[in-house]
């Protein structure tokens, strides 16, 4: 195995790995400053602020060799005997003289500006700046411009890092931003009449290690040190993107991709990022309604856990769409519910928008046209269940509207849950295959033509709001956590059909996730504590136990 | 610690003398310090009539004004740090952008609840551009709760009202502009 020391310390490295400086160093626990070098870009080693010290140490005679000048740490590859010097006074020094540089010209309009606390050129002023400052301060707004519809430009307080630039050419592969003018006048800029307006724009606000991209969405709205910080999954299509959801006080006040090498890699598509309006919309459903002869009144959850049971058996045979948004426990209780209610309840994977063609990017990004973020997850539950028509599929929406128009079909539970305020997802052709049923329950976020249908109303929970596991289209599971509160009178999914089958207690999902688990081939993988990428639950499947 | 430990040290209360079993000589020392106050200067001041004396009213912590820059719009630049500091969490602020060509960001409601805050004056420490500072109004009375939450207009309306007697903080006393 090939050694780097670094600092000193000797660690060793996988043959096959090609790992610069920075990230040697990194497995030694030793952080090297960087702001132009990005894992997912291209090396420029413009920023200078990953100057170190390297040379070789000789295999046979043990000497140490040095390169006579410092190098930029993510430029220089390491190999067997490749040796990092981080802390000696030349590589503080150079740090300190690029910090004063990239500052000359720094507004330090840190009140104002909205990455202040996640600022890496505050952060390594402080670690590796100095304390005294020899030009003038002379604090000042710095000029704004506008690069496109969703970002928003603060030209003086760049440092020309060009990590955008480079976004823009090698993953959106739309090449909208540049570098105009050169030396001291430089500035990030658009060509003119092509402004940034490309589905992965958003990233480059995160790439930037300031505070020059802004994202006009998040633009004001909070300072960043109030944020909490909940590892969530996109749920806006199947690709389910691993992401931050930032939140304070039950509010969501934006989304940040969260890296995870087998799914987004560092990105999330602007789809996902501005799609967490809805759970904040004031016309979402916050009330267990049954239906009267005046529309709906309001219920206790209590009595919907008791009543509804009644009614649904009262009413006979059932029908029960099992949302893509739910997640593979919710999937789970839902299906135990219907079928000790029923047991000849029919189960289907309930309705899975689409909107076009898979969307590939230069960089390897991926936006899935299937607009939810648990088919395969739902499917493989329903699976479980027996719920397999003869050809070996599982039954779907279309399926399920046929079933509902069935004489013998008299009861029919659609969970829902679909992000569309305007409750656009379900059209009034497609609810009307609903009329006739002696019970229909519809769980949902907004009113549609469907839940204008229903006898029982249920509200339904947002994505940020409800804990479990999703299955993305690549058959990738992860799990993650609740993120907010959901609005007062709203119980997740789960809550209910825990307290529908019984259990006592608080609704626990990764015990549910462990009960899935023992008893399915399918879900083997999701045994234990999942890593925070998540697992493949097909390659678990072959490895032996 | 347990009262055997060998670390405690127990006193005995010292036996009275003869001057205490008299009890005269106490009573007469206790009635000399009451006539002394009868008759030395008072520092009771029959409030509100008359204003007690404060000190540097600079560096008194009364009320909150929010001060204004030369052309009259609200100083503050809407950066949270004085919500940050304050240990009551009695600021609210709402940002949004200004209005103005030369300002970035500006506070579009700002209010601070006067029964909430304890007068540290970590605000007034925190603040960046001296926005924020405290009077030495010391009369804060109102009719209600909300009355007393003070909003953007109400703590303008202060720096209107105190800024002739109280200049805004100069570099001497530690401002910073």
């Amino acid at each position: 195995m090939p050694t780097v020391i670094v600092d000193g310390q000797e660690i060793e490295i996988g043959a096959d790995e090609r790992l610069n400086c920075i990230e040697a160093a990194r497995r030694a626990g030793v952080e090297i400053p960087h702001y132009c070098w990005h894992p997912g870009l291209s090396v420029v080693a413009s920023c200078r602020m990953c100057l170190i010290q390297a040379g070789s140490r000789n295999a046979e005679t043990g000497e140490v060799s040095m390169i006579p000048k410092l190098v930029p740490g993510c430029q220089t590859p390491v190999k067997d005997g490749t040796v990092i010097v981080t802390d000696s006074d030349l590589v503080r020094d150079s740090r300190a003289r690029v910090e004063e540089a990239l500052l000359i010209d720094h507004p330090i309009d840190c009140p104002i500006c909205d990455k202040a606390g996640e600022c890496l050129l505050q952060d390594y002023h402080f670690e590796h700046g100095q304390s005294e400052r020899r030009a003038d301060i002379h604090a000042f707004t710095s000029r704004r411009r506008d690069v496109g519809p969703t970002v928003t430009l603060f030209v003086d307080r760049c440092i020309m890092c060009t990590r955008c630039v480079r976004f823009t050419r090698e993953v959106s592969g739309t090449a909208e931003l540049m570098v105009s003018a050169r030396g001291a006048k430089e500035e990030i800029d658009t060509f003119p009449g092509f402004p940034l307006e490309n589905k992965l724009a958003g990233n480059v606000v995160d790439l930037c290690p300031v505070g020059a991209l802004g994202d006009k969405d998040f633009l004001y709205q909070q300072r960043v040190w109030f944020l909490k910080k909940s590892a969530n999954v996109c749920g806006g299509c199947s690709a389910g993107c691993s992401i931050v959801t930032e939140h304070n006080q039950d509010t969501v006040y934006r989304l940040k991709p969260r890296e995870n090498p087998h799914v987004n890699k560092w990105w999330i598509c602007d789809e996902g990022r501005y799609g967490w309006h809805h759970l904040h919309d004031p016309s979402r459903l916050v009330e267990a309604g049954r239906r009267e002869a005046d529309g709906f009144t309001a219920i206790e959850w209590a009595d919907v856990v008791t009543q509804l049971r009644d009614d649904l058996k009262a009413a006979g045979r059932l029908a029960v769409a099992v949302s893509p948004q739910l997640t593979v426990e919710e999937a789970w209780m839902l299906c135990a519910v219907a079928r000790s209610i029923d047991p000849e309840a029919f189960l289907a994977v309930g309705h899975v928008p689409t909107i076009g063609d898979d969307e590939s990017f230069p960089g390897g990004f991926t936006i899935r046209g299937e607009k939810v973020p648990n088919r395969i997850g739902v499917e493989t539950v329903l699976g479980l269940f027996g719920a397999v028509a003869e050809d070996g599929t599982v039954p779907g929406w279309n399926e399920l509207l046929e079933q509902a128009q069935k004489d013998d079909v008299k009861a029919a539970w659609v969970t829902a849950g679909y992000p569309t305020p305007d409750g656009s997802w379900c059209d009034e052709q497609t609810a009307a295959a609903f009329d006739g049923l002696d019970c229909l329950v519809v769980q949902d976020l907004f009113d549609s033509p469907l839940s204008a249908r229903a006898h029982w109303r249920l509200p339904a929970a947002g994505f940020a709001e409800r804990a479990g596991t999703w299955v993305n289209c690549g058959h990738h599971a992860q799990s993650f956590e609740q993120a907010i509160r959901p609005p007062a009178g709203v119980w997740p999914e789960g809550r209910l059909f825990w307290n529908m089958l019984g259990r006592q207690g608080l609704y626990d999902p990764s015990g549910v996730r462990q009960q899935i688990a023992e008893n399915s081939a399918a879900f083997a993988a999701l045994a234990g504590d999942l890593p925070a990428t998540g697992v493949d639950l097909r390659l678990q499947q072959l490895a032996p136990n | 610690m347990k009262p055997n430990d060998p670390g405690i040290t127990w006193l005995e209360e010292k036996p009275l003398g003869l001057a205490e079993r008299l009890y005269l000589p106490l009573f007469v020392q206790g009635l000399t310090t009451t006539s002394r106050h009868l008759v030395s200067k008072k520092n009771t001041v029959n409030f509100p009539e008359e204003r007690p004396a404060i000190g540097n009213p600079l560096i008194y912590r009364g009320v909150h004004r929010l001060n204004r820059d030369e052309e009259g719009r609200v100083k503050c630049v809407a950066c949270f740090l004085c919500a940050t500091a304050c240990p009551a969490h009695c600021i609210d602020i709402v940002a949004t952008e200004s209005p103005w060509e030369d300002r970035e960001k500006y506070p579009e409601s700002f209010q601070i609840d006067e029964l909430r805050c304890i007068f540290c004056g970590m605000c007034e420490e925190a603040c960046p551009v001296d926005a924020i500072e405290l009077t030495s109004l010391l009369d804060l009375t109102g009719k209600s709760r909300e009355e007393m939450i003070f909003d953007k207009e109400k703590l303008l309306s202060v720096y209107d009202m105190t800024k002739d007697a109280e200049p805004m903080k100069s570099a001497e006393l530690g401002g910073t502009l």
